[in-house]
């Protein structure tokens, strides 16, 4: 571990309060920097220490396990803990680096869609958002989680508003999910309150523990996983619960975009995750009977219907934005198979989903920036105006079909064959149908890319106008990423297996 | 040179000439010879590996793996290497032909035009090479990318539409049905290797299998079965040489061959014949056959009329396949060699009659065969090869599918394979019989014709040379067979 001895010792022992305590800090002074880049560079280098961060954590937690951080030495159940193990460590780094990614894009994207004066708002909002973000990952105490939730939703509704300069509509957009979100938030701490009145505790080992000894708790218990299980879903898109969704990513500025779809329905995965495996157990019956019709039945609706809608969409956005709940859908279907080889495949598919749909929405938003572009008809020709914006976009797109050589392939086969393992044949049949059916919604845009020619402005044929370098490189980097993951699938698929292994106690 | 080298090199060879063809685009004849040189040199090592495999050598080469679980692995097999050796040897005379083809007609873009061909030349080799199915995928996308630009050549509209059809269609049904059915396969059986005898296990659910072989049936586009068929005719807009090697012998080869390989390899013969929709896909090839032949009665563009007489002439392989007999199998890897010699002597008589005469449609040749007799003499050898008729080629391969018939007790669709003989007896010979018998409409116009043809000698050769193979293959058919029977279980007949 050579890496690891680079890293100060104190990073690693204080990394799980360091991850949120500096982007928390950091938010409350860029939001009084100058409107200049210095608000821009703050964040860029608060996000890169924090990729760094995550990477030596997540490095140190494969080398030591599990480890439980104490806030000010107070511990648990009485005092604040962090919690990083193999669950949390890859949802840490992804958040981290997508957040990464996503500020070298957004500094030429904000200078086109947000007002000057917006400009150190906005990167405190979303540097606010990765504080939100982090700290519902890393935090061990269920009431905290709530808290951080709420971080990161309130500034997710800000910076989702923050479109209104290029699009009037993502005001209504932001009330809708301000709406939808806080009623989320409100069932989630209403779950977690009915929890803590079952097993006095706010810790989630604890909880898991009493909940243990209780042989799955009373009917209250059964109510507060009721309202976490409804109140995630919202958060998490779970169809029919994802009205939210297409609004918000159509109408958010294009950086929001991009890091809300890879990130914050993820964390919200992980949160189900965590309580529906770790908190609770699949061996109670109602969870178990909430895995298997509600998860998995929600789940395979969602991926059939939302697949559908996206095929009928115009705006290239919300059939992205579709395709997610979709994508969604087949995490759900992982879960609630609730096998090893299942969980770790849905794990892998949130991992590898959030790759490919943040790169995607990365190139779409650098052709917004170039050619104003949003709606499938516009597509025309763009192989020829931007062929390396469309490489990445085509490169994505194939690994959101699942095309062998790119990360969706991986999962979806890992998940297939979990799913012929657990005898679940027609999930099989699902999951190849609905595989087809984002060839059909990729497939359409990619026609109107490379067999249409540019359209013609004025009279003269569109030339070629190709996005700037600071955009081509970050949705690049997850184009190739995805098709690493596809070749080479062994580190993600071990990390999904140590993850699936911790929640269900195998291994 | 050991088998794993020669194996390597079936890949190496093309994917080098398509390297150093662009180097040399400023110099037609250097660039040329690149092409010949790699045409023979991978002949040669085609027919060291050909030597090595009868002998019953299997050469396996790991290139590596992906997704944590997928062999990326080449390995030669009988059927492999007679498709290898067909793409291979037609390369050559092709190469002769595009040489005369695209300096007749002064065609652009030449340096593209032959690198893409090698490329192609390249994936055909990585099908048939191909260990599993997975890999057998990846170089089937790859040769749908690398023809596109040869089918979009000319750059006009049409072109883009053809193109477009083209790729819409193989991309379409391989993304769509062919990747679930390897997908499926793969959960079902636990693996995509090519096994002779198949690999799915015992008590397989035979709607499972119904279901897979209808994927699969369709989803190899390139094997043009019906209604997957409308990209082939759609292609014909390539120039001639394209239409020649890849949409006679390439293209839909590899779609065929795919699809006998499936049947042999991963299905194996005894559990296609027990699935059910074996018949249904075997009833619906025969309906092909027949209906591509009626289609292609009706068309007066000489390209289309072969077009069509292709799509036809590729169910024959996938009735075969269908069959799950083993004369059904050995008549499907014959009609691939057989069809791809005839076919490909008629397209490039037809670019000959292009290039020399400037004629396109069946009602302008009237006399012409007098003008040009070799070319419309290897035509008509051609055309008696895909008829069926002895001592041709041809024929064999329709004897041995009427015996798979019989002995998979369809003796009904021997009715179709009698009716679609007759069909090509009517679209086909007329064109020689008018080119010989009929009085030209306008003799001053032959005249003058017959003065250029001089110039073109290199149109006229290849299809004499391919005609006279169609001849000599007759003779060869028994080694042939003998060669492709240990693809069966059991050992073959």
């Amino acid at each position: 571990m050579s890496f690891l001895e680079l890293i100060p010792d104190w990073l690693l022992i204080h990394g799980p309060a360091f991850l949120m305590a500096l982007p928390l800090i950091m938010a409350a002074i860029t939001a009084i920097l100058p409107n200049k880049r210095v608000a821009w560079a703050s964040t860029f280098i608060v996000t890169a220490i924090l990729t760094l961060t995550a990477f030596s954590i997540a490095l140190y937690n494969a080398e030591v396990g599990s480890t439980l951080y104490k806030m000010g030495g107070w511990a648990p159940p009485h005092g604040i803990s962090l919690v990083i193990d193999a669950l949390n460590a890859p949802v840490i780094v992804l958040i981290a680096v997508m957040a990464f990614i996503t500020v070298i894009y957004a500094m030429p994207a904000t200078i086109a869609e947000i007002k000057p004066n917006k400009r150190a708002p906005f990167y405190a909002a979303f540097l606010l958002s990765i504080a939100g973000l982090l700290g519902m990952v890393v935090s061990g105490d269920a009431f905290n989680v709530f808290v951080f939730l709420e971080v990161s939703s309130i500034s997710t509704y800000v910076l989702v508003a923050m479109g209104a300069a290029r699009d009037r509509r993502a005001l209504s957009a932001a009330y809708n999910y301000l709406i939808l979100g806080s009623i989320g938030a409100t069932f989630f701490v209403i779950g977690v309150g009915f929890l803590y009145m079952e097993t006095g505790t706010l810790n989630m080992a604890d909880m898991a523990r009493i909940l243990a000894d209780m042989d799955g708790g009373s009917r209250v218990s059964k109510i507060a996983f009721g309202f976490i299980v409804i109140g995630l879903g919202l958060k998490l898109a779970m169809f029919p619960l994802h009205a939210w969704l297409p609004g918000a990513y159509a109408y958010a500025p294009t950086p929001v975009t991009a890091f809300l779809a890879s990130t914050a329905t993820k964390a919200a995965l992980y949160l189900l995750l965590r309580f529906t495996f770790f908190v609770f157990d699949p061996s109670y019956t109602y969870v178990a009977d909430v895995l298997m019709f509600v998860l998995v039945g929600l789940g395979v609706i969602g991926m059939l219907f939302a697949s559908l809608q996206a095929i009928f969409q115009t705006d290239v956005r919300r059939m992205l934005a579709f395709s997610s709940v979709a994508q969604v859908g087949y995490m759900l279907l992982g879960v609630g198979i609730a096998t090893t080889a299942s969980v770790a495949a849905g794990y892998l598919h949130l991992l590898n989903h959030a790759v490919i749909k943040g790169g995607l929405f990365l190139a779409l938003g650098a052709m917004w920036y170039r050619f104003g572009i949003t709606r499938t008809q516009d597509f025309q020709g763009l192989g020829q105006t931007m062929p390396w914006t469309m490489g990445a976009f085509t490169i994505l797109g194939l690994s959101l079909v699942g095309v062998p050589f790119t990360a969706g392939f991986v999962s979806k086969i890992n998940l297939a064959e979990a799913a012929a393992d657990a005898g679940w044949w027609w999930a099989v049949g699902i999951i190849m149908l609905t595989s087809i059916l984002a060839l059909i919604y990729i497939g359409r845009v990619l026609l109107m890319a490379y067999f249409q020619s540019p359209p013609e402005v004025n009279g003269n044929v569109v030339d070629r106008n190709e996005a700037p370098l600071m955009m081509l490189f970050p949705m690049w980097v997850l184009a190739i990423a995805s098709v690493v993951i596809g070749v080479e699938a062994g580190v993600m698929v071990d990390a999904a297996t140590r993850a699936a292994e911790l929640l269900l106690g195998t291994g | 040179m050991t088998p794993q080298i020669a194996l390597a090199l079936l890949l190496i060879i093309p994917m080098v000439a398509a390297v150093i063809i662009p180097i040399f685009g400023k110099s037609p004849n250097i660039r040329e010879g690149v092409t010949f040189v790699a045409g023979l040199a991978l002949l040669a090592t085609v027919v060291y590996l050909c030597l090595d495999v009868a002998q019953g050598g299997r050469p396996e080469l790991q290139m590596g793996s992906f997704a944590g679980k997928f062999e990326f692995t080449l390995k030669l097999e009988p059927l492999g290497a007679t498709f290898a050796a067909i793409a291979s040897s037609l390369w050559i005379v092709n190469s002769m032909f595009t040489l005369g083809y695209m300096r007749g007609n002064k065609e652009k873009n030449q340096t593209r035009f032959y690198a893409c061909v090698a490329v192609a030349i390249a994936a055909a080799m990585g099908i048939a090479a191909s260990a599993n199915l997975i890999t057998l995928f990846i170089f089937y996308e790859a040769l749908t990318i690398s023809t596109f630009p040869l089918v979009t050549h000319k750059g006009d509209e049409k072109a883009k539409r053809g193109g477009t059809i083209y790729a819409l269609i193989l991309m379409g049904t391989s993304l769509a049905l062919l990747l679930p059915a390897i997908i499926g396969t793969y959960v079902i059986a636990g693996t995509t290797d090519f096994v002779v005898g198949g690999i799915f296990p015992e008590g397989t659910s035979l709607v499972a299998t119904s279901l897979l072989l209808i994927l699969f049936a369709f989803g190899i586009g390139k094997a043009a079965l019906m209604p997957t068929h409308p990209w082939l005719p759609n292609a014909m807009v390539a120039p001639t040489p394209v239409s020649a090697l890849l949409h006679a012998v390439a293209v839909v080869k590899a779609g065929v061959f795919t699809m006998l390989k499936v049947v042999t390899y991963t299905f194996g013969p005894s559990l296609t014949l027990a699935t059910p929709s074996s018949t249904w896909l075997a009833w619906i090839a025969a309906i092909s056959i027949v209906l591509a032949s009626v289609i292609a009665l009706r068309q007066d563009n000489l390209k289309a009329r072969l077009a069509y007489s292709t799509v036809s002439q590729l169910s024959y392989i996938t009735l075969g396949a269908m069959l799950a007999v083993s004369m059904g199998i050995l008549g499907g890897g014959l009609q691939i060699v057989m069809h791809a010699w005839g076919k490909i002597t008629l397209f490039m008589c037809a670019g000959a009659i292009y290039t020399i005469a400037h004629r396109t449609n069946i009602s302008q040749l009237d006399g012409l065969g007098r003008t040009m007799p070799w070319v419309f003499g290897a035509f008509l050898v051609g055309a008696i090869s895909i008829i069926g008729i002895p001592p041709l080629g041809g024929s064999w391969p329709k004897f041995f599918l009427m015996m798979g018939a019989v002995e998979s007790g369809k003796a009904i669709l021997i009715a179709a394979l009698i009716a679609s003989s007759i069909l090509n007896i009517i679209y086909l010979v007329p064109i020689a019989v008018r080119g010989f018998m009929k009085v030209p409409a306008n003799p001053e116009d032959d005249a003058h014709i017959a003065e250029v043809r001089k110039k073109h000698r290199w149109v006229i050769i290849p299809p004499v040379i391919t005609a006279i193979g169609s001849l000599v293959l007759f003779f060869f058919a028994g080694g042939i067979v003998d060669f492709l029977q240990p693809i069966l279980p059991g050992g073959g007949l």
